[in-house]
């Protein structure tokens, strides 16, 4: 059938439209967006279950774990959820951005499951050793620290294994364009897709370049690699596949309040800027682990942790600004219209779809971003690096943002993909709720401890005798936080899993519907398109958030300031 | 055809999903990697007075 | 619309709020990234990188002749097998110094004086550790292969531990040093 278009409208092509959308599906993709979401939440489902475990043991009053599998379960859950749960996620967006939205078919079928099979074999392969306690190296796995080769191989089959579903997802862009299944500009989720696409190149690149030499030398084959040129590559490997969670999520952002609140972006121009520029330099920012390394000079560290010149942070605030106010406008457009926050309390709160993201967008700007440009601060760096406060930001990015964005997103794909209502609806609406508070515990509790010394990656720190009572508190926070988390965790795998079995079929009929904030009488839909001065509520929005993080940078390099100097 | 509507450059650039890709690629790869490991080969060896 | 492909040119600058927000945003990015380079020639806490390469026995070597040079006593930490008897070494105002980490100890313990400034040779023998020094919090790195050397200034008096904040092995949550401030 090599005649067949990749165009989905042609007559003969195997997909469906949906009954809720009325979009073209393609049945290739809709096969292996199930098969990677599901493998996806069930790496989420082990990287949980060992979060609770660390958490518990952290918490120093119940201090749970031995600590040689303290150390385990910590390798186990960074590489689960940083890199397995996120990139078959990821796999599974990639795919439906490059097909449904361009009205286009997957590129190829096999290559989805040489993608998909290496993917898995690989995060098997590497989850087995570690449990067999063979790979107690922690995710970073740095040099001299040497695990056993299955490890590395694990890691290099799950890297190859994505870079192929890549692959596949670049194909189909370009047949659907020679094919013409779609004619101008790719939709802004796409390109937002296309941003993670292109920063997952560089990152599995990066991937390739240093665990083939370290896979190598634990086979006994080569020389040791030098172990601060591993930490340069392995960070291109370990901080830029999270900003392909970042891109991710920002698509998410955009499919989401769209779908729920019909939003659209507010400047198409400004939006696709924002994604270029975390296409160009938000890659650099590579260069935060290393900013109290030796060899590497001040010129490069300033450089480069600035993105070049923050270029990438105001991608960031670019979208924190765009988000809500399509939001806004929307909301407006449908007839919200009173006072300057009118429109943010008749907003569907009750919608786990969009209560994940507007937590989402909360918990990833105000917490995450603003202590994530602060700690990548060159000098600000020396009272944070290693600390607690490293795991408190990133928590909050990669958890409560990325992780709930994407569980937000599973709200409407398992109806819409998978064909089937969600069961327990009720439950479903408390539960973005309580994964964003149990996570902004957590975060809390690791963010004060590491302000007071506590170390990241430490059994116990009593062994020390150097941390009082206060950081004994936070680390109860952290406890009390984790277990929230997980709670609302389970519930949010029992509730996918069980809709996969239980679900009601939805055939033909539109899916049931979430709660999305009706249109008032006399609104009319674009009365607002030509009115750049309708987001009077996101303007103060942002502009408290801009205040917040004047306020917290330079309330840190004032900390700075305190300790002694160095050079 | 005739009459179509003229195109902005930097929409030209965005709508080059290729030509992202390369510089996508091409810029950390530089700023980041490449210029790193210079700083690496450059470290001289310590004297240990 | 955020789901379907766009057919009209749709390229306008910012207008409006966006505007204003776009400008107030550009303008702290600006103020950031003037930040560090300030910090770098007026601030006093940066981490310049400068470092040297080493063989591990060398550094090692010289570490022990430091040592054997400048020590005035012996530290026993109570409490803590791991770190067991190490000397209690007292440098020159304004020399060098070397303080070793390995598996799980920082070698050996300092004694500082207030106000001078040294240069801290600080290197690894085996893994990576980090250096953590308690409770000011200050953090660098020591890795097996370089000699990172820190030009410290102690400006507080009292009892300071440094804790080893790499992942280094079971032992590491209790891999710490001391330096003493007079």
């Amino acid at each position: 059938m090599s005649t067949t278009s990749h165009n989905l409208a042609a007559p003969g092509t195997p997909g469906r439209v949906c009954g809720t959308t009325g979009l073209h599906v393609c049945f290739d993709a809709q096969r292996f967006i199930k098969l990677n979401a599901v493998s996806g939440i069930v790496f989420l489902l082990l990287g949980g279950i060992a979060a609770l475990l660390l958490a518990l043991t952290r918490w120093q009053t119940v201090h749970l774990l031995p600590v040689d599998w303290f150390y385990r379960i910590l390798t186990f859950h960074g590489l689960n959820m940083l890199i397995f749960w996120i990139l078959f996620f990821e796999v599974a967006i990639l795919y439906f951005a490059c097909t449904t939205p361009l009205n286009a078919r997957l590129y190829s079928r096999k290559v989805a499951w040489l993608s998909f099979t290496l993917m898995i074999v690989g995060a098997l392969m590497t989850d087995y050793i570690i449990l067999k306690g063979q790979a107690d190296v922690m995710m970073t796995s740095y040099l001299p620290l040497l695990a056993h080769p299955v490890f590395y191989l694990g890691i290099i089959l799950m890297a190859v294994g994505t870079l192929i579903g890549v692959f596949n997802f670049f194909a189909t862009l370009y047949v659907a364009k020679r094919d013409k299944a779609y004619t101008g500009s790719m939709p802004i989720v796409t390109f937002g897709a296309l941003a993670a696409a292109i920063i997952a190149v560089v990152t599995l690149l990066h991937g390739a370049v240093v665990m083939i030499p370290t896979f190598t030398y634990s086979m006994g084959w080569t020389a040791e690699p030098d172990p601060i040129w591993y930490r340069l590559i392995w960070w291109g490997l370990g901080h830029q596949s999270q900003q392909v969670n970042v891109c991710a999520m920002v698509s998410v952002w955009y499919l989401l309040t769209h779908i729920v609140l019909g939003s659209r972006p507010v400047n198409e121009a400004v939006c696709r800027s924002a994604f270029v520029l975390y296409i160009l330099f938000i890659n650099l920012a590579s260069a935060h682990h290393l900013l109290v390394d030796p060899a590497v000079g001040a010129t490069w560290k300033i450089w480069n942790t600035s993105y070049a010149m923050y270029l990438a942070v105001l991608a960031s605030m670019v979208h924190g600004f765009t988000v809500p106010a399509g939001a806004e406008i929307a909301m407006r457009e449908k007839g919200y219209t009173s006072g300057i926050f009118g429109w943010v309390t008749a907003l569907p709160w009750k919608n786990p779809a969009f209560s994940g993201t507007a937590l989402s967008v909360v918990i990833f700007g105000f917490l995450g971003g603003i202590t994530g440009v602060t700690l990548g601060t060159q000098q600000i760096n020396i009272i944070a690096h290693n600390t607690l406060r490293i795991p408190g930001h990133f928590h909050v990015t990669v958890v409560g943002g990325t992780t709930l964005a994407f569980m937000a997103l599973a709200y409407y794909v398992i109806p819409l993909i998978f064909q089937r209502d969600f069961i327990w609806r009720g439950l479903a609406r408390v539960q973005p709720w309580l994964f964003g508070l149990g996570i902004t515990l957590l975060a809390f509790g690791m963010s004060f401890a590491g302000s007071m010394g506590v170390s990241r990656r430490s059994y116990d720190i009593d062994a020390q005798g150097v941390y009082g009572p206060a950081a004994h508190l936070w680390l109860g926070v952290l406890g009390v936080g984790g277990v929230l988390a997980f709670l609302s965790l389970l519930i949010f795998v029992v509730l996918c899993v069980g809709t996969l079995f239980f679900g009601k079929k939805i055939e033909g009929r539109p899916m049931a519907d979430w709660g999305t904030p009706p249109a008032l009488a006399g609104s009319t839909p674009g009365s607002l398109a030509h009115d750049h001065y309708a987001t009077k509520g996101t303007m103060v929005l942002t502009l408290v958030f801009l205040a917040c993080f004047v306020v917290y940078y330079f309330a840190n390099w004032k900390a700075l300031a305190d300790v002694w100097p160095v050079r | 055809m005739k009459n179509e509507p003229k195109i902005h450059p930097w929409q030209k650039l965005m709508d080059n999903p290729w030509l992202l890709l390369v510089l996508g690629v091409l810029i950390p790869v530089l700023s980041y990697s490449v210029w790193g490991w210079i700083e690496l080969l450059f470290t001289k060896p310590a004297l240990l007075p | 619309m955020s789901l379907r492909p766009l057919t009209a040119p749709w390229f306008h600058g910012p207008a409006g709020h966006e505007k204003i927000w776009l400008g107030c945003a550009i303008l702290w990015c600006f103020v950031m990234s003037l930040m560090m380079p300030y910090w770098h020639f007026r601030g006093k806490q940066n981490s310049t990188g400068e470092a040297y390469t080493v063989k591990p026995a060398d550094f090692l070597a010289r570490t022990e002749k430091f040592v054997a040079a400048n020590r005035v006593g012996t530290y026993k930490h109570p409490g803590n097998a791991l770190l067991g008897e190490v000397p209690i070494v007292e440098p020159p105002p304004g020399g060098d110094v070397y303080l070793i980490g390995r598996m799980w100890q920082w070698y050996p313990a300092l004694r500082l004086r207030q106000g001078e400034t040294y240069r801290i040779h600080l290197s690894a023998l085996d893994l990576q550790h980090g250096f953590s020094l308690q409770p000011l919090n200050m953090n660098f790195q020591a890795v097996p292969g370089y000699d990172h050397v820190l030009t410290l200034t102690p400006t507080s008096k009292g009892e300071f531990t440094i804790v080893c904040n790499e992942f280094c092995g079971i032992g590491h949550s209790s891999m710490t040093g001391k330096i003493f401030v007079e």
